[in-house]
């Protein structure tokens, strides 16, 4: 047969009925603007808090005291974790492709200043910090490059955090109390909005050595080391294992990539994207259970017109691709129906609120196409097995 | 030339066997007009859809010009069955979403014949018919006459060497019945081989060859 023939056959059999045809195709419309749709959302999400992440860059090794181990017995004096210190902070400065190593120590304090209080995130910090993050100074300047053990006491505000105490005063040079310390103000932050929850605003920012008396802690929650883009990851978490094992005796930290981070997060985010896909994929599924449906009754009522062809010198395998033709036509016009449907769906969806993250990569259009023709043939084999498989004489007989 | 050797066809009816053919031996020439009668159940119809590919004896042989079709595969019985067997069904069998024309092609379709090759021989045919008007409407606009002419058309086309024919003018009207057998015995005049099953006495003696069958064996064989 020759393939304008199949195709015209093909037609013709599905145009007849319109109205059944257009429903079955919608059924896998619904199914793939679905999937498309909701794994969109998922893929735009994904994207979203990635580049939340990674706006800090994706050079960066955390270090954390302590060492998650599980041990037979008492861990004794090699239980024990030396916390990290500024010492060692500033021992890390030595790695060669460093190119800046941010101590840090958090917690919550009262702020006084201006005659108003305020409690708030204060940031025990070095002064590499708006560098290393990308978090410009708005006025003034960041901490300075002090003794990192005797600093000044300097604090710089986040924007939040200056407009609460100040309103539209400047604060530059202002004296402020927290935890009951005197510091100078000498920048603010310009805004920078929350990131994954955290109002990066609502923080001050002190020098380090202060953030520890004042937290009363003896080390640091976190070293971070921004290294040369281009530098193997591995080389650096070596490097830095040296330099801390060299200072502690033993391994009682914990390192932390960037890209380890990332591929945790890419994991669940993924598994997100996949479940939101399950759901449409569901639809899909009826979609094809209404494609076996219409094709296993198509074969009812044409059981005489199989038997004719038989009697005509059709072979088995020009019945079972014709039928299969009819099954493929139909959920791969449905398909790219529910392509448009879910795509223009997620054009709105970004107009009307465009706070919610959708992308659509081109792979997953594929991907969806090919799945809508996949499931058309795995619907049509059933019926399209028996429409070849009738006895034609049988068939014949049948009105 | 047809040729049945020993033909049996036995079915299975709940746990009793029905023998439908009992060790039928014929052989027909080619170009002969034949026609088969009998009782209903007498296994006239088994024995054309056997002669026509879309039954299979139980055991026996078969020939088709020379040639043992028991043996074939499904796929060159399909090849045989398009080149060689034309069927003509009382119920016409027309495909009600095509046009005759379309109907009348579709045996070359199947076959793959390219699309010129296919308008000469479908104009020429429906000329010889008489039904170049009728070319492009739908079977249910069409006579009964008309659709078994369309029928026949469609039956010729791929110019077998057997036009099998079950009951041609069961469902037609007399004068439209002597038309289609009009033009059977044309086609047979021409060449092809008839065989015809009927239970219309006045049908069956316009033959030249008459077997009679009677619980699936033949009867009588006359040539008149």
């Amino acid at each position: 047969m020759l393939s304008k023939d199949f195709i015209t056959l093909t037609g013709t059999s599905l145009w007849t009925h319109k109205l059944r045809s257009f429903l079955t195709m919608l059924g896998i419309s619904v199914g793939i603007a679905a999937v498309v749709l909701l794994t969109s959302i998922g893929e735009g999400i994904h994207k979203y808090v990635v580049s939340e992440f990674t706006q800090f860059g994706t050079t960066i090794v955390a270090i954390n005291p302590g060492k998650t181990t599980t041990m037979g017995m008492s861990m004794g004096v090699f239980g024990t974790v030396r916390p990290l210190s500024i010492e060692d902070a500033e021992a890390l400065k030595r790695l060669p492709y460093a190119k800046s190593v941010v101590g840090f120590v958090q917690g919550n304090a009262e702020l006084e200043g201006n005659n108003r209080t305020r409690r708030t995130t204060v940031y025990g910090t070095g002064h590499d910090f708006p560098v290393a993050f990308s978090m410009p100074v708005r006025s003034g300047k960041f901490l300075p490059d002090d003794d990192p053990n005797s600093p000044r006491a300097f604090a710089v505000l986040g924007s939040k955090v200056k407009q609460e105490l100040f309103g539209n005063l400047n604060p530059l040079g202002q004296r402020i109390r927290i935890g009951g310390d005197r510091y100078r103000v000498v920048g603010v932050m310009e805004s920078k909005g929350q990131i994954l929850g955290f109002d990066m605003d609502d923080t001050v920012y002190i020098p380090l050595a202060r953030g520890l008396e004042l937290f009363n802690r003896e080390g640091l929650v976190e070293i971070d080391v921004m290294y040369d883009e281009g530098t193997n990851v591995d080389q650096v978490v070596k490097g830095i294992k040296r330099i801390l094992m060299a200072r502690h005796g033993r391994e009682d930290f914990t390192i932390t990539t960037q890209q380890q981070m990332l591929d945790v997060l890419g994991s669940i985010l993924d598994v997100l994207t996949f479940a939101v896909g399950a759901i449409g994929g569901i639809s899909l599924l009826v979609g094809g259970i209404g494609i076996i449906t219409i094709m296993t009754i198509s074969v009812n009522e044409r059981t005489s017109e199989i038997g004719l062809i038989r009697a005509l010198g059709a072979k088995h395998s020009q019945i079972l691709s014709l039928f299969l033709g009819e099954a493929v036509v139909l959920s791969a016009i449905g398909g790219i129906a529910g392509l448009i449907l879910g795509v223009g769906i997620g054009l709105l969806l970004t107009t009307a609120i465009p706070a919610l993250p959708i992308h659509t990569p081109w792979t997953f259009v594929i991907l969806a196409e090919s799945i809508a023709i996949l499931i058309g043939l795995a619907a049509g084999v059933i019926p399209a097995r028996r429409a070849a498989r009738l006895d034609p004489v049988e068939a014949l007989r049948a009105e | 030339m047809i040729k049945l050797e020993n033909i049996h066809r036995d079915f299975e009816v709940g746990d009793q066997i029905v023998h439908a053919l009992d060790d039928i031996n014929l052989e027909i020439q080619q170009g002969e007009y034949l026609s088969v009668m009998g009782p209903s159940g007498s296994g006239k119809s088994t024995l054309l859809n056997l002669i026509g590919m879309l039954d299979h004896a139980t055991s026996g042989s078969y020939y088709l010009n020379g040639k043992n079709v028991t043996e074939l595969d499904e796929k060159q019985e399909a090849e045989t069955r398009n080149k060689n067997i034309g069927f003509v069904f009382q119920a016409f069998h027309l495909v009600p979403r095509l046009t005759a024309a379309q109907n009348i092609e579709l045996p070359l379709i199947l076959a793959g014949i390219d699309p010129s090759i296919r308008k000469e021989k479908i104009d020429k045919v429906l000329e010889e018919l008489n039904l170049t008007d009728r070319a492009h409407h739908k079977p249910d606009q069409l006579s009964g006459g008309q659709r078994q002419r369309v029928a026949i058309a469609r039956a010729t086309i791929s110019e077998p060497s057997v036009l099998l024919a079950d009951e041609p003018t069961g469902n037609l009207d007399t004068k439209s019945g002597h038309d289609v057998m009009k033009t059977l015995e044309s086609l047979n005049d021409h060449g092809i081989t008839l065989i015809m099953v009927t239970h219309d006495v006045a049908l069956g003696d316009r033959s030249k060859r008459s077997i009679k069958m009677v619980d699936g064996r033949i009867e009588s064989d006359t040539l008149s």
